[in-house]
């Protein structure tokens, strides 16, 4: 009977080799053209509402500040910075990502003020309770998966590229995630469906009400992922962009960090 | 009235009777037709294995526990034991085969997260970095001493002793949460199974050489009967190659996945068992009974077809069968079946004796049968739908299925018997001579009528004894023992309770009532002492609370100082505490599944051993009334889990089956009222139909004297059996007086020496066949087969020795009155 388990991947892996031994350079070339179009972004603040929901319809809010500082050489710089609920109003995380191995990350804890570093490979879990995992929310840098194409398809009116990322870090919670990119609107992610270790559906992430700025780039109003296991629900509304906001290096370090609002 | 079948005008059965004899193929065929439609309904037939099944969608349990779940995580589980053969955990090869597992096990099917001493995320600070790890991994490449150190760690773990490791680290545990999937979405990923294996038949008959199409097919339409089967066979065949690779490790499965696919895999086992030596007895009855090959085989057509046709209308009706209907109603209608055509066949062949022809005798069978035959079918039936009370759907189930069967037994008994022995060649002998055994029930009858002024009174104190015997039973339902040790969820499971930790639990989610309020230390101080009140109480082994993690975080976030093993005294420092925990968590292993979604309420699990489900629920409404009694308001305080629901089981099924009972009775009263045309007569029938099934619970008192959900069905399922007896006794005693003007007493000898032989037989055949399901692994199904065989015995002895000498109290009484 079980042999249905061990073969299930046979399957899987000769329906996928038909598709991948003519395309396999195709999806790399998508997600270096979705790179390339999202490079020279320079800076932005963001400020966003997180909503929780439950089975049930239970709701829960945090809002949160977000920075970002573009890096070239290595990954990117962020810092989120929690406005609500009050007990961890003013907790800040700084990370940098990387493009190769764990990144770093720090976090300020305002009723102690001090800076903790995680010194944890654990980034499959889930960011503060919510939906999304914090590898879901981290710089996608190109270096953090591998990439084959699978297919066009239409989504909502777009014929998009969809493209099958293999995640590099063994301690990912996925197995891998199918990506929706739009090419004819510079390559934006539209969706995504992410598959868990052993292979089942697990969420989908849809990106809504994208919004133009700096009249190349595209970045996404709100940010909804249900989970299929669980049926919970998590979206994240952006309420403002703010572009060149003259964030340099070093507003990205520790000491920052005690002082970030 | 019942005694004018000598009329001019032939009787219903003579006017039947002829008619199926003249249209025999007709009506072979016919009925053939009929019996096939109702089958074809068993392509639906399917298993519901899940337990939640025993619950209706109205049950509150059901309702609160769902509530729960739907608030944290569903988590059923698959619990692994890890027995070494030296025992000791902490062995490098031990560990090893553990981390391997938990690596397979992440693959189960539906599964979402898996616990273990080794992926236990285990906190160290070292100023002001803070690591989160596994406990222990790469095991294989780990010093003596790293070891030792992860051991030491293990059992200082509140988390982790007697949950996941025995205090002297000779026994573990891995646990893996799944969330199975419903009966509606199982529906769906069964159909998309079969597109793919569509889908891949069409393609290879394309000529596209995809997978050789015998495997795949064989892969693809695989046929599990349940999600749970599913999850169990995988994880089997894991633990087998664990096995197999490190032979010091031994394992065993409980948890609440291997109870649903224990149920399934007891009636699978009883009905490789019960059902063909239930056949074969009842061939040998049959045999013996009537002496004719074609008899035997036109009965055991009767039985073929009811069957068949009640388990074609549950597929019709969309019911799925579960370890209560499956192989029990089968076997039920087998024996009920039986009863009824072999009533007709011994007619059939007495007569034949007599000297009769054939078809002659079909007809004075089906005259003197037709009307007793079809009421006890109706009482039958009646006490069957009478189930339709019962709290429990699965029972409800039952009812309805056997309620068929034994209604198309009726009606087989009536076509298919008559229509195949006027086909078929009989070859019986005319018979001189008295039967022996006549002279056995003759002199129970002098016995019964020179005695029945001492057999009245010494039955009513025997009543009455048993009366209170019966009261003395006790209510214990724990879904452990449901199950004999033949079936290895029990073993396992009984190996785990003694070795580890318990199976059952008790399960709140405490409110603070407000968003993050889990972090306030009045909260947490709260939660600390509702946790310490629990520790005390009996039975409890192990408690699952979220004041651990915010213990160990403090801990860890004053760089490791065990004198920080406490709750953090500041409600943005504790919030601040949980944030850095969470994000520090990998996958599948978060808090998910004991924080609520707005932090106002946790996750509170106590498991407990060793108590009974009585002092399981007052444990349950103790802790309820306690966290009632500090202030704790949220939506509800109810203590819950599978094993309390399964607790209040028996009362919800007694408290419904009593309502069921009482219907019963004035049904089947008014059925024998009119029956006999005697309203007196048939109002006293209820005594000798009620008095059995107390004096069986009395006897049963003596044997068990536990009750479970399974015997509140017993008055339901007996009554319709019971009162068969009851109305051939009385039936021949009426007809005695009305037609001969007989006295009490030689009514009574009339009335033994007509019926006596065959309500005997009836009683064996029907005693013997509850007595082989009373021989089921599921005990649900064993005990009220016991209960309802002894009550089937007892109504034999009380129609006996109890009935006639009342029958002759009150009649005489009136005599006296009347002079």
């Amino acid at each position: 009977m079980n042999t249905i388990m061990k073969a299930i991947p046979t399957i899987c892996l000769i329906i996928g080799a038909i598709t991948i031994s003519f395309a396999q350079n195709k999806g790399e070339q998508i997600v270096e053209a979705y790179d390339e179009a999202y490079t020279g972004w320079e800076n932005y603040t963001s400020t966003s509402v997180m909503t929780l929901t439950n089975q049930h319809g239970q709701e829960s809010q945090r809002k949160l500040k977000g920075k970002n500082l573009e890096q070239l050489e290595d990954g990117d710089k962020s810092m989120i910075i929690f406005q609500t609920p009050n007990d961890v109003k003013g907790t800040a995380v700084l990370t940098f990502t990387h493009k190769e191995g764990p990144d770093d990350q720090w976090l300020y804890l305002p009723s102690i003020k001090r800076v903790k570093r995680i010194a944890s490979n654990n980034k499959s879990g889930p960011f503060v309770g919510s939906e999304f995992a914090y590898e879901d929310l981290s710089s996608q840098e190109i270096e953090k998966y591998t990439y084959d194409y699978v297919k066009s398809d239409e989504f909502n009116g777009n014929s998009c590229e969809v493209v099958l990322r293999d995640p590099v870090d063994p301690k990912s919670g996925y197995k891998y995630m199918h990506v929706w990119y739009n090419p004819s609107k510079n390559y934006r992610i539209e969706k995504i469906v992410f598959y868990d270790r052993k292979g089942s559906k697990f969420k989908t992430l849809l990106y809504k009400k994208y919004g133009l700025f700096k009249e190349k780039y595209y970045y996404p109003g709100i940010l909804e992922m249900t989970n299929h296991q669980s049926s919970k629900k998590t979206t994240i509304e952006f309420t403002n962009y703010t572009f060149d906001a003259g964030l340099t290096d070093t507003d990205f370090n520790q000491a920052r960090l005690k002082n970030a609002r | 009235m019942s005694n004018s079948v000598n009329n001019s005008k032939p009787s219903i059965g003579v006017r039947y009777a002829n008619w199926i004899i003249k249209y025999r193929w007709l009506a072979l065929l016919g009925t053939l037709v009929f019996a096939m439609i109702l089958t074809m309904g068993g392509k639906n037939f399917g298993f519901n294995n899940d337990y939640q099944v025993f619950f209706s969608d109205e049950n509150p349990q059901l309702k609160a526990f769902l509530a729960l779940q739907a608030k944290y995580t569903k988590d059923d589980n698959v619990y692994v034991v890890i027995e070494p053969e030296k025992g000791k955990i902490f062995d490098r090869e031990v560990l090893m085969a553990i981390e391997e597992l938990v690596d397979s096990a992440w693959q189960t099917p539906y599964s979402s997260r898996v616990d273990a001493i080794t992926n236990f995320q285990h906190t160290i600070a070292i100023e002001d970095d803070m690591y989160v790890d596994d406990l222990i991994s790469d095991v294989a490449n780990k010093s003596e001493m790293e070891i030792a150190e992860a051991e030491k760690t293990a059992l200082a773990e509140p988390l982790l002793k007697h949950r996941l490791i025995n205090e002297d680290a000779s026994y573990s545990g891995v646990n893996i949460v799944v969330k199975t999937p419903s009966a509606t979405e199982w529906a769906n990923i069964l159909a998309q199974r079969k597109t793919v294996a569509d889908s891949l038949i069409t393609l290879s008959e394309e000529g596209v050489k995809v997978l050789t199409p015998s495997d795949s097919l064989k892969i693809l339409t695989a046929t599990y009967q349940s999600p749970e089967q599913e999850i169990a066979e995988f994880v089997r065949s894991k633990v087998a190659h664990i096995e197999a690779k490190y032979p010091l490790v031994k394992t065993h499965l409980s948890g609440v996945v291997m109870l649903s696919n224990a149920f399934g895999e007891a009636a699978n086992k009883d009905l490789s068992t019960l059902f063909p030596i239930m056949f074969l007895i009842i061939i040998v009855v049959l045999l013996i009974a009537s002496r004719t090959i074609s008899g035997t085989f036109a009965t055991l057509m009767v039985l073929l077809l009811s069957i068949l046709s009640a388990v074609g209308f549950a597929g019709w009706m969309g019911i799925k069968f579960t370890a209560v209907s499956m192989p029990n109603a089968p076997i039920m209608i087998l024996t009920l079946a039986v009863a009824d055509s072999i009533h007709i066949l011994i007619s059939f062949i007495q007569s034949m004796h007599k000297g009769m022809a054939k078809r002659e005798a079909i007809v004075e069978s089906l005259r003197i049968n037709f009307m007793p035959v079809f009421i006890t079918s109706a009482t039958t039936v009646v006490g069957f739908l009478t189930l339709n009370f019962s709290d429990s759907p699965p029972f409800r189930d039952l009812g309805n299925i056997s309620a068929v069967g034994v209604a198309m037994a009726f009606f087989f008994s009536i076509t298919v018997l008559p229509a195949l022995l006027a086909i078929l060649p009989v070859r019986i002998k005319k018979r001189e001579g008295k039967r022996a055994k006549q002279v056995f029930i003759n002199k129970l009858a002098d016995f019964v009528i020179g005695n029945h002024k001492k057999l009245l009174w010494g039955s009513t104190a025997v009543l009455l004894a048993f009366v209170y015997f019966a009261s003395q039973n006790e209510l214990n339902e724990q879904f452990v023992d449901y199950f004999d040790k033949s079936i290895k969820f029990r073993a396992d499971t009984d190996l785990m309770s003694e070795n580890i930790t318990g199976i059952y639990t008790i399960e709140y989610s405490v409110s603070s009532n407000e968003e993050g309020g889990i972090s306030n230390p009045d909260y947490l101080n709260t939660l600390a002492e509702f946790e310490d009140w629990y520790e005390q109480q009996k039975g409890v082994v192990h408690i699952n609370t979220y004041t651990d993690v915010a213990r160990k975080v403090n801990k860890s976030m004053h760089g490791d100082n065990p004198a920080y093993y406490n709750l953090p005294k500041e409600r943005n420092e504790a919030a601040q505490y949980l944030l850095l925990y969470e994000m520090s968590l990998p996958f599948g292993l978060d808090l998910n599944n004991q924080v609520n979604v707005d932090k106002s309420e946790t996750r509170f699990v106590a498991t407990v051993k060793n108590i009974t489900a009585k002092e399981l629920i007052d444990l349950s409404d103790r802790g309820a009334q306690w966290l009632d009694d500090h202030n704790i308001k949220g939506e509800s305080n109810l203590g819950i889990s599978t094993a309390i629901m399964f607790a209040h089981l028996t009362q919800r099924q007694i408290y419904s089956m009593a309502k069921g009972g009482f219907w019963a009775i004035l049904l089947i009263s008014i059925v024998l009222i009119i029956a006999l045309r005697n309203f007196k007569i048939g109002l006293l029938s209820v005594i000798p139909n009620m008095i059995p099934i107390i004096m069986a619970f009395g006897v049963w008192y003596f044997l068990s004297g536990f009750i479970t959900s399974g015997l509140a069905i017993v008055f339901s399922v007996s009554i319709g059996i019971v009162v068969d007896d009851t109305v051939h006794i009385l039936s021949k005693y009426l007809r005695a007086k009305r037609e001969n003007n007989a006295t009490p007493e030689e009514a009574v000898r009339y009335s033994f020496k007509t019926v006596g032989r065959a309500v005997i037989i009836t009683t064996i055949v029907l005693s013997c066949g509850f007595f082989i399901l009373g021989q089921s692994s599921f005990h649900m199904i064993s005990g009220m087969a016991k209960l309802t065989a002894l009550t089937i015995i007892i109504a034999l002895i009380v129609d006996l020795l109890f009935l006639p000498p009342l029958l002759i109290a009150i009649d005489k009484q009136r005599i006296k009155k009347q002079n």
